[in-house]
């Protein structure tokens, strides 16, 4: 990648907290104008992550490079990054005002400059005519707006957002989704957002990256990262997957699960494995077809053991027909429509279809979560 | 121009400003500030704290010329059958006074805390009076009433029959006692009963449980920390208490007054510093105790509890009013004793009221320029030792620098809990007085020397005999914040001192100010440190009171102090006022 196209890159930096290694060897770059989401369950580092890039706490090994910068050593006041917390960290006895022109003060900004600067962000951020209100006249969403108008200010070159919209109810969070990406947008700031909702990396998000214990397991679009899980952890946390384990391969492309033999179309480094080895079979519930458009290779037999309601669909439970054994699983997400028209029942036998460019092979040695 | 342009153009100019690829861009000038108020801080805490208490160590194991007799001074001391006498009395006085004052406090909390009762900030205000009061003056309120001629032996001055109850001696000394840990008992209790869950409550009575075994498998069991709390801080101060048992402690002499006698009396300064030793050590073991059990009483109040909301309950509320204003009842008319006989011309037999006592001529211990120099003293410890106190819990709360530093100025920070007013004032007159050191066979010439009998050296005692207090009551206020601020701050590249100055002093504005209350209330009221440290020079209310109640004038002590109580109660109501001030004012950010 052309470097003075590079906004941020990290390169195998590690984290320690005395023995526990609360991150290692993680390496990424950010264009400039990315929009990068760092994903990964609770307690796996993504705050830990992103401190370090602010240098709010200093890391152990490998470089941290801001504009082209080895910002390593640095402290986060000479980084020139914008940070958002989960909690806002609102001054509370300043007014939404200073609080944005709480950077620019110290700057030697003429009050002018300051109140013309200040407006502009106000106006940016949605909440003209409210620069007068203190944080705890501000709702939830409005604190927030403040809280990024504020981290803004300074003109920062990057842009970090720890869970900026947890502490928000869902309707407002929503919608700040939408804004934050807009403005982002339009201001081509350079933005890593660290979240544990999924959705909410999925919609955002340019990339993404997925950490698991300290380790980044994938970096991605958030296509690639739903449709091309680079393990079976990432494939469980992002959406629902089914794992069909002691699949064995019979030749390239050619698996067989319970019987039956499926066609792969995409192999993920298990085009490398011999014949005979056992791999994982995984396919996302919706990807799994019933009804009139099954096609005529990858049929299985299967019978409906439960369903189960959720409003526009139903996760049908289907139990495999195999012959040497039984209680191969596999759920299924069916429009409601459909479950109608076609009078899916519970023990009612049903084939479904699974589409060969939309099966995923994980070695056995990668044990998923 | 989009609204985006202007933002973005600034963006880039101020990125390239703020590039800078040098050396500077390194090195983070406010680490190393901060790391090195960090070890100013540790250098002061062990001038003004450890090394004066090792010095009295040393003292103890040394003889007047300065040669080590190891124990030679301990084993003279328990073969004293005198000065051993005196570790049983302060162990009989101090168990009996906690026994009292926590069982008094805790109706008294409990009917505060628990109960509907009418005027109930009024009953508090009542039970906090002896905090504004040297103790001094509770012995002398104590002979006004029980003594020989007092209006309870003399019947009312002959009205009614007079009752003798013997108040010289223990019996005084644990009345005095009483009075002062009282307040302390009711303020620890007081928390421990709101903090508990109305839930357990809720499903006690569900289960149908009779208001007694509620409040045996509930109520004590929920505030058993802050009882033990308030055991240990009562025993502490009243096992440490110098003020009550001079006045009226007779012939019952207990360790603090024998420190007192061995230093003052009989200039035998090893001794003084080994009775100090003796009576540090169970104090010692108090506070240890308290700070084990604080701990875990943090850990048992889950955030989400529900606040209990007491009902009105018409037979309970009879009671506990009748016990309340039984109890403040007596607190005010033993103060009132007091006022009224510093405005007796002779007590008993010239009723006339007037300020006959107020003019302080023709009695020792410096009249109206000893008031003003405590004042003084009072006002300066406040000003400087809210500074200290609030910078030293910043620095240890909000810094992440140096973390072993820092928790050794939180333990030092706490140390001062432990120690009492009687061994501070000897240790700094053992340190600040000596003249050098030999440090390995060095002469080491001692560089605070110059701050003996000054009022310099007064301030700093202040400082630290009542550093803990006010430093938790600054953490706990600097816990509350957020921990980013400092994090956005250095983001944005404002100094962290500037976000001191805008941010945490004036949220913190409330805490600041009890702490500077707290210091003046206490500078005015203490005798026991400074009674060691003043200079004839520079006299002091307080220790007039001692030396005039000493010399057998009693009332012009009695007037004294009743200065010293007035001027607390107006700082406290001054302290009152802004605080109302800055709610009002702060309502806006405070509230939604
Ligand atoms: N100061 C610290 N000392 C020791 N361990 C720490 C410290 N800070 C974080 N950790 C550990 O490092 C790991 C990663 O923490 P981090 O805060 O980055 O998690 P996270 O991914 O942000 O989790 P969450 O989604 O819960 O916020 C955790 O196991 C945590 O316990
Ligand atoms: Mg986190």
């Amino acid at each position: 990648m052309n470097t003075s196209d590079t906004s941020l890159a990290v390169e195998k930096v590690g984290k320690k907290y005395g023995t526990f290694a609360a991150l290692s060897d993680v390496s990424f770059s950010a264009r400039r104008g990315e929009f990068l989401s760092i994903l990964g369950p609770s307690g796996c580092g993504k705050t830990t992550l992103l401190r370090l890039i602010a240098g709010l706490e200093s890391h152990s090994e490998g470089r941290v490079i801001i504009d082209g910068r080895d910002v390593s050593g640095s402290p986060v006041s000479k980084r020139n990054v914008g940070i958002v917390f989960q909690s806002y960290a609102l001054f509370p006895n300043l007014s939404a005002r200073n609080n944005i022109a709480y950077g620019l003060k110290s700057r030697g900004a003429s009050r002018e400059e300051i109140v013309a600067r200040v407006d502009e962000l106000l106006d940016l951020v949605g909440m003209r005519g409210m620069g007068r209100k203190y944080p705890a006249q501000l709702s939830g969403g409005q604190q927030q707006r403040v809280a990024l108008a504020r981290s803004l200010a300074v003109s920062p070159g990057l842009l970090l957002l720890d869970e900026p919209l947890s502490a928000l109810d869902a309707k407002v969070r929503l919608l700040l989704r939408g804004e934050i990406r807009q403005l982002q947008k339009r201001l081509g700031i350079t933005t890593v957002m660290v979240t544990h909702d999924q959705e909410e990396a999925l919609t955002m998000a340019d990339r993404i990256l997925v950490i698991e214990k300290g380790r980044l397991v994938q970096d991605g679009t958030p296509h690639d990262i739903y449709d091309r899980p680079a393990t079976p952890f990432v494939a469980s946390f992002i959406g629902a997957m089914n794992f069909i384990p002691d699949a064995v391969k019979v030749h390239d492309g050619v698996y067989g699960l319970g019987g039956h033999h499926v066609q792969v179309g995409m192999e993920n480094g298990s085009a490398a494995l011999p014949p005979g080895s056992r791999v994982t079979i995984a396919i996302r519930p919706e990807d799994v077809l019933i009804g009139r458009e099954l096609g005529s290779a990858n049929i299985v037999p299967t019978t409906v053991s439960a369903m189960e309601y959720r409003g526009a669909q139903f996760r049908l439970s289907l139990v495999v027909h195999s012959g040497e054994r039984s209680g191969l699983r596999l759920d299924a997400d069916v429009a409601a429509e459909k479950v109608r028209r076609l009078q899916i029942r519970p023990e009612m036998d049903l084939p479904v279809h699974l589409p060969f460019n939309r099966l995923r092979v994980y070695g056995a040695g990668e044990a998923h979560a | 121009m989009p609204e985006g342009g202007l933002a973005t153009e600034a963006a880039t100019a101020s990125a390239r400003a703020r590039v800078d690829d040098g050396f500077w861009a390194r090195v983070d000038g406010e680490r190393w500030i901060k790391r090195l108020l960090i070890v100013a801080l540790c250098l002061w805490l062990g001038v003004v704290l450890v090394l004066p208490v090792l010095q009295l160590l040393v003292k103890s194991l040394a003889d007047d010329q300065g040669g080590f007799v190891g124990l030679t001074h301990y084993v003279k001391y328990f073969n004293s059958p005198n000065l051993f006498v005196s570790l049983r009395n302060s162990l009989v006085v101090a168990v009996l006074t906690t026994l009292l004052s926590v069982g008094l406090g805790f109706g008294y909390a409990y009917a505060l805390a628990r109960t509907t009762i009418f005027g109930r900030g009024l009953l508090k205000g009542v039970a906090m009076m002896p905090l504004f009061a040297p103790t001094l003056l509770n012995g002398i309120a104590l002979i006004y009433l029980f003594g020989r001629k007092g209006l309870v032996t003399t019947g009312l001055f002959g009205l009614l029959p007079g009752v003798d109850i013997g108040v010289y001696g223990p019996v005084g000394i644990v009345i005095a006692e009483t009075l002062y840990a009282f307040p302390q008992a009711v303020l620890i209790l007081v928390i421990a009963l709101k903090m508990t869950d109305a839930r357990l409550y809720e499903a006690a009575q569900s289960l149908g449980a009779s208001p007694l075994r509620i409040f045996f498998t509930v109520t004590l069991p929920g505030v058993r920390f802050g009882l033990m709390s308030a055991v240990f801080v009562c025993f502490i101060l009243s096992f440490t208490d110098f003020g009550a048992p001079k006045v009226v402690g007779g012939n019952y002499s207990v360790l603090a007054t024998d420190i007192y006698k061995q230093v003052i009396g009989q200039q035998n300064f090893s001794m003084g510093a080994v009775v100090s030793v003796v009576l540090l050590i169970p104090a010692l073991l108090a506070f240890i105790a308290d700070r084990l059990v604080q701990r875990r009483q943090v850990a048992s109040f889950a955030a989400r509890s529900v606040p209990l909301i007491p009902r009105p309950n018409p037979r309970r509320d009879v009671f506990f009013a009748f016990y309340c204003w039984l109890v403040g009842g007596a607190i005010v008319i033993f103060y009132l004793t007091a006022l009224f006989a510093s405005l007796v011309k002779v007590w008993p037999y010239q009723l006339e009221l007037g300020l006959w006592h107020y003019h302080f001529s023709g009695t020792g211990g410096g009249g109206y320029s000893a008031f003003f120099n405590s004042l003084r003293m009072s006002a300066y410890s406040a000003l400087w030792g809210t500074a200290i106190t609030f910078l030293a819990a910043y620095l240890i709360e909000k810094t992440r620098q140096l973390h072993g530093l820092r928790q050794l100025a939180y333990f030092l920070s706490l140390a001062p809990l432990a120690l009492p007013g009687m061994v501070i004032g000897l240790a700094y007159i053992f340190f600040f007085n000596a003249r050098g050191w030999e440090i390995a066979g060095v002469f080491v010439a001692n560089p605070f020397n110059w701050l003996y009998s000054t009022m310099a050296i007064l301030v700093l005692c202040n400082i630290v005999h009542f550093f803990s207090v006010s430093f938790l009551t600054a953490t706990t206020a600097l816990k509350q914040m957020d921990r980013e601020f400092e994090t956005v701050s250095a983001s944005m590249g404002v100094p962290f001192t500037k976000t001191f100055v805008r941010v945490t002093v004036p949220v913190c504005l409330p805490a600041i100010l009890e702490i500077g209350m707290y210091y003046f209330v206490n500078s005015m009221a203490t005798v026991s440190a400074v009674i060691f440290l003043y200079s004839a020079d520079l006299p002091l209310a307080s220790v007039a009171v001692a030396n005039m109640d000493d010399a057998g004038d009693t009332a012009y002590a009695c007037a004294m102090s009743m200065l010293i109580v007035a001027a607390n109660i107006l700082v406290r109501l001054m302290y009152g006022a802004s605080t109302a001030g800055i709610r009002r004012r702060s309502q806006a950010w405070l509230t939604r």
